[in-house]
């Protein structure tokens, strides 16, 4: 491990500051939270892929006794087909259609009601009640289906190249002339890969507790990565103005981006505001499952072209990605990252939205990254293979640095991805021997991270200690690193350091949890905060002493004289400062809001050992080692749970998950019985290697770890079976019927 | 689910008095690992629930004088393991019981529970029908006994009648030389129902096997007792030939579906190499014996 | 369609609560009896972020009336501590990172205490076995798996 250990808080293992509430069954999901007068609510669902809803009557479920409040899509704000609204990445007009059904029914386990009543069982039965006429339409799932020219057409108003279409749109990045590029290379590999659809798979389902005042005063707890997201997605499609929402996110129990975007608040808010009551919403299981948005299934083909001695000159990927019933896949990451590890001259990457009849995806740790990197990774194994290379030189011999131009347009500063091929190269893993049926792989990823928009205010108490409000929902530890970083800053004991999380009236504006930019950005504006601070606390011991600012430095919690100049006074330590606050100027504390830039993108390079049982085709993992450019790690453990996180998620991917439909087109597994997670004897330890090349923009260093782990799994387990087994693998999951069709040469 | 009655008697003959009167809206209590999930799926909606926990004969495990066991039906797996003697005799049932779920379904999931349900792949019948076990079985005309293997009628039914009650399973006694294992497919490592499971229950005399029973789940609509496996093994020394034929007739007798936990064609295949491994491990076990 | 009353022993304390004759144990912990410690991830027994002990027996609330709870033995989450003093577990968890949003942790913890207590002496691949129905999507394991070696290691010592 790499961590820099010169400095008292940051790089250590504190104890996070949410901890405690956390393994004593204290702290507060949104399903775990109560309001006087609560009433229940629930969903009625379509029942088919695709259909256009001819009429909903709602009179017996408002008769039955106990039902409150019934809403449908009439409730709902309309956006028109003819008018994109986008919020971030998310356009409304999408976001109205499906949190409920407007003309149609676009997959089975789409809202067409809502009701609110005052026991869950009521409410169900109510939703029984709701008659829904359908007119039931053809309808389309698998990719290579919803483009064919006779495919049942979703969306009328959705045209590709003039013709009503089920590609909602194309997205196109290239470096070069493509063509040339080919011309060059002495040895071309071209291959087509298949990934079935998978969930994010957050243990908690989806849950609000919504109370609306008859002047619209409005209340949210919700399990989201995004409050002020939440907030403006239940205004924009209740009508509510935002000044009047007060967004509260309570404790969230995963998202992984599936909490990026809502689907209950509205519902929640309108049945609130209908009813008088407060209103609590929470998924099922099964409602998770069909109808909240995994990520896509792919068909992806590349080809990258290289000379003999193994320079890679060309490289081409076309991208097809589901989108579900309503546009936006997450082309943009399977197009801009795969072969940005790379430094290749000519790139033409192009990836195709595709929609069918299926749930609205949503984001999944790196979206549509590690769908393209599961393709291009395998190609440079075979690359590399009929090169006689070493898959690691290949990288290395290939590999992005400072100043190599992404295909995707920025170019690269100061980066990390050479150290974490040479870590994995040095590792006592790559070079372990192996046994019988074992095989290695390896593969390397890439991942944008973010900046945005953070928040934050550090305030220090009367006695002396500090309290830190940041803007962004903690789903991996952010608190920890938080107080790390403030407790450095103001020289004090980490346990003096307090870190909540605000909501929007307590806070800032603060973009999502996601797009690993928490820490990132939350941390910069808590500097910023926290330099104000400082500022402040020199001012007040300068003027305690009767010198001038510039003459008084802060250290080790406490201001001192900057020399001997200066004068001879006793240090003030934070509490006697926080003690005369009143009478030497006021409160100390301070904001900042900003637009943070500066993120820069991450690297990871894997190792996978793999055991295969080649007469039942199943597949072990037994050893891993994830290998990660982290910038710096504020916090290891929480830096180390990232990467091994994400690991798990794809060794599932690899090798079990998936979305199995049945012949009437719906989920046939939706629960985790039959959506095949890891368990914990599915897996070995996951090792993991942080190597530091910090973020020359951020003043910890700092660059996001959250989303690159992700990436590289599945190419590194499909390496290691073909390692293993001597067969590639062009299709997801490896699960053990495919192992045995690949080695009975039908895959 | 305000109209669902619970009752937890005391006694066999009151259980089977309500759960006779109650007709098809009764079900029968016992882990509650199978009904809970029916239940809240909607699959079933019970008017009367049976609590059978409270009844001794079906929460005992007992010796019989000829060594043979009687273990009440709802005995939830994890009791079963703690038995100080039951998984030396019979390692195969037992390992195919606690493969039931999680250790927290092995809190409260039987053998009984996992027979009644019906569901093909239940991962102890298999193994319970290699070991020969016999289900006594009350109702209201009485008491009677049928060998496990006739209890399965298809996915999800039995051939119990209405108002009977699963009351516990007999093991006859084990000869000398014997030894039992139960093996599964599954794509993880824990928590998934078996692709095929394979239980085996033989006696070895010098190296000859002088007695066995196969049973086959998860390969047709209820577990199978494949005679012509344990035909193939009888009377040899169990060799490659023996194996490879009893490996083929469990392939044979396979009469699968496809479905989202395997394919015909899958388990088919898969049939034959579980059962040379099963085979290899209780022919190990009675090697010990 | 009356309620049923049912009169049990939580955590060691006299506990009492109406429900219907459908509802599960973690329904009944989860609202009459306001501990919500235990948590609802799939309500079919498939993720354990549920686990309670029932008569020292470690079940999924989930797939157990509430009604069957008359007469017996229930620990939760919420009984692990000892008023402010942690259990080894539950420290040895902050202490070694082995949780990140914390909607397993619960069921984790009573998995484990419920494992030490039956095998104060456990290996890796038995910690593994005994917690695969224990799912977590965030950490892939390791350090739960870790934290719970630890913590038996410390117990065993700390016990001689």
């Amino acid at each position: 491990m790499n961590v820099i250990t010169n400095n008292k808080w940051i790089g250590q293992r504190t104890i996070r500051p949410d901890g405690a509430d956390k393994v004593t069954g204290r702290a507060a999901f949104a399903a775990d939270t109560t309001m006087p007068g609560m009433i229940w609510g629930k969903v009625k669902r379509s029942p088919h892929p695709h259909a256009r809803i001819k009429s909903i009557d709602t009179s017996k479920a408002e008769a039955l006794p106990g039902v409150k409040a019934v809403v449908s899509a009439r409730d709902i704000v309309d956006f028109p087909v003819d008018k994109s609204v986008m919020l971030g990445i998310q356009d409304m007009r999408w976001m109205c259609r499906n949190v409920m059904a407007r003309e149609k029914v676009l997959f089975p386990g789409h809202p067409v009601a809502a009701v609110a009543a005052t026991s869950e069982a009521i409410a169900a039965k109510a939703c029984e009640l709701i008659e829904v006429d359908y007119e039931v339409l053809p309808w389309t799932i698998e990719i290579e289906d919803a483009i064919k020219p006779d495919a049942p057409i979703l969306h009328d108003f959705m045209k590709f190249e003039g013709k009503p279409s089920n590609i909602a749109g194309r997205l196109e990045v290239k470096k070069g002339d493509i063509e040339q590029g080919f011309k060059q290379a002495d040895i071309v590999i071209e291959r087509s890969f298949t990934t079935r659809p998978v969930h994010q798979g957050y243990i908690e389902p989806h849950a609000c507790l919504i109370s609306v005042a008859p002047d619209n005063k409005t209340t949210i707890w919700s399990s989201s990565q995004g409050q002020f997201m939440v907030r403006a997605m239940t205004a924009y499609l209740t009508g509510i103005p935002q000044s009047d929402i007060r967004a509260i996110p309570a404790e969230i129990g995963g998202g992984f981006g599936g909490k990026t975007i809502v689907y209950l608040e509205p519902l929640a808010t309108l049945l609130a505001k209908k009813s008088g009551r407060p209103v609590k919403m929470v998924m099922t299981r099964e409602e998770v499952m069909r109808a909240t948005g995994p990520t896509s299934g792919s068909k992806s083909t590349v080809k990258i072209g290289a000379t003999k001695d193994g320079r890679i000159v060309a490289a081409q990927g076309t991208f097809y990605l589901q989108a579900g019933a309503l546009p936006g896949s997450p082309i943009r990451g399977a197009v801009g990252c795969s072969f940005s590890p790379y430094d290749i001259p000519h790139v033409l990457s192009v990836g195709f939205d595709v929609l069918s009849n299926r749930s609205k995806v949503a984001a999944y740790r790196a979206p549509g990254a590690p769908i393209g990197a599961y393709a291009v990774e395998c190609v440079l194994d075979e690359l590399a293979e009929a090169l006689k290379m070493d898959p690691l030189e290949l990288r290395l011999k290939n590999a992005a640095k400072q100043g190599t131009k992404a295909a995707f347009g920025p170019v690269f500063p100061r980066i990390g991805y050479v150290e974490t091929l040479e870590a994995a190269r040095a590792h006592p893993h790559y070079a372990a021997p192996l046994g019988k049926l074992q095989g290695r792989g390896v593969a390397s990823g890439f991942w944008f991270n973010a900046g945005g928009e953070s928040s934050a205010q550090v305030n220090i108490t009367e006695d002396g200690n500090v309290v830190v409000t940041t803007g962004h929902p903690d789903i991996g530890g952010s608190r920890a690193a938080i107080a790390n970083i403030c407790a450095e800053l103001l020289g004090i004991d980490y346990r003096r350091v307090s870190v909540l999380i605000g909501d929007t009236a307590t806070v800032g504006f603060s973009n999502l949890t996601g797009g690993s930019r928490v820490l990132f950005a939350s941390a910069m504006v808590v500097t910023q905060s926290a330099d104000k601070v400082i500022a402040t606390l020199r001012e007040r011991a300068a003027k305690i002493w009767e010198i001038d600012p510039e003459a008084v430095k802060w250290e080790n919690g406490a201001a001192h004289p900057a020399s001997p100049n200066a004068g001879q006074f006793e240090p003030l330590t934070l509490a006697e400062l926080a003690a005369k606050a009143p009478q030497m100027g006021g409160p100390i504390g301070a904001g900042v809001q900003l637009n943070t830039e500066g993120a820069e993108g991450g690297f990871g390079t894997h190792i996978c050992d793999v055991e295969v049982d080649p007469e039942l085709g199943i597949v072990r993992v037994i050893r891993y080692t994830a290998v990660q450019d982290v910038g710096r790690a504020i916090h290891p453990g929480y830096v180390e749970g990232q990467m091994q996180g994400g690991v798990a998620q794809g060794i599932g991917w690899a090798l079990n998950e998936e979305y199995i439909y049945n012949r009437d087109g719906k989920v046939d597994n939706p629960g985790f019985l039959d959506y095949r997670m890891p368990v914990c004897s599915d897996l070995p330890m996951l090792d993991t290697v942080m190597v530091e090349v910090p973020n020359p923009k951020h003043p910890q260093g700092v660059k996001g770890v959250g989303e690159v782990p992700l990436v590289p799994v599945m190419a590194a387990v499909a390496n290691a079976i073909h390692n293993a087994l001597g067969k590639r693998f062009y299709s997801l999951p490896m699960s053990p019927p495919r192992v045995l069709e690949v080695l009975d040469g039908e895959g | 689910m305000t109209d669902i009655r619970y009752l937890s008697p005391d006694t066999l003959d009151e259980a089977i008095k309500a759960f006779a009167a109650a007709g098809s809206a009764a079900r029968i209590l016992a882990g509650g690992t199978d009904l809970l999930v029916q239940m809240r799926s909607g699959a079933v909606r019970p008017g009367l629930i049976v609590d059978i926990k409270k009844i001794p004969d079906m929460t005992t495990i007992e010796e019989t004088a000829d060594g043979g066991f009687r273990v009440g039906a709802a005995v939830p797996g994890a009791v079963l393991a703690e038995h100080g003697r039951f998984g030396k005799v019979w390692p195969g049932v037992l390992e195919a019981v606690n493969l039931i779920g999680s250790t927290q379904v092995q809190g409260r999931a039987s053998a009984g529970g996992n027979l009644c349900n019906g569901s093909p792949a239940g991962d102890s019948v298999p193994a319970m029908i290699a070991a020969g076990a016999i289900a006594t079985v009350q109702g209201p005309n009485g008491r009677r006994e049928m060998p496990v293997e006739k209890v399965p009628a298809g996915p999800g039914r039995t051939h119990l009648l209405p108002g009977e009650i699963l009351v516990s399973f007999s093991l006859p006694p084990r000869p000398p030389g014997s030894g039992d294992a139960y093996l599964r497919m599954i794509p993880r490592t824990e928590m998934d129902i078996a692709v095929v499971g394979c239980g085996v229950s033989l006696t070895l005399k010098n190296g000859v096997c002088t007695a066995a029973r196969v049973g086959l789940g998860a390969v047709a609509p209820t577990v199978l007792l494949v005679e012509a496996a344990a035909k193939a093994l009888i009377g040899g020394k169990l060799d490659d030939a023996a194996l490879n034929a009893a490996a083929s007739a469990c392939s044979a007798a396979c009469r699968p579906i496809d479905d989202k936990r395997g394919t015909i064609a899958y388990r088919t295949r898969i049939a034959g190499v579980l059962l040379k491994r099963t085979v290899a491990i209780a022919a190990h076990r009675a090697g010990g014996n | 369609m009356a309620k049923l009353h049912v009169s049990t022993t939580i955590n060691g304390e006299p506990a009492e609560f109406l429900c219907e004759p459908g509802d599960t144990m973690l329904d009944a912990l989860r609202g009459p009896l306001g501990l919500t410690g235990s948590k609802e991830g799939c309500a079919s027994g498939d993720c354990g972020a549920c686990s309670i002990t029932l008569d020292n027996r470690l079940v999924c609330s989930c797939l157990m009336l509430a009604a069957e709870a008359e007469g017996q033995d229930i620990r939760t989450i919420e009984g692990m501590a000892q008023g402010e003093k942690l259990h080894p577990l539950q420290q040895k968890f902050l202490e070694m990172a082995a949780l990140q949003c914390g909607i397993c942790t619960s069921g984790m913890l009573v998995a484990s205490e419920a494992l030490l207590q039956k095998n104060p002496r456990p290996s890796e691949e038995e910690v593994r076995f005994w917690l695969a129905g224990n799912l977590c999507r965030c950490t892939g394991y390791d350090k739960i798996v870790r934290a719970v070696l630890e913590t038996a290691a410390d117990m065993r010592e700390a016990a001689q």
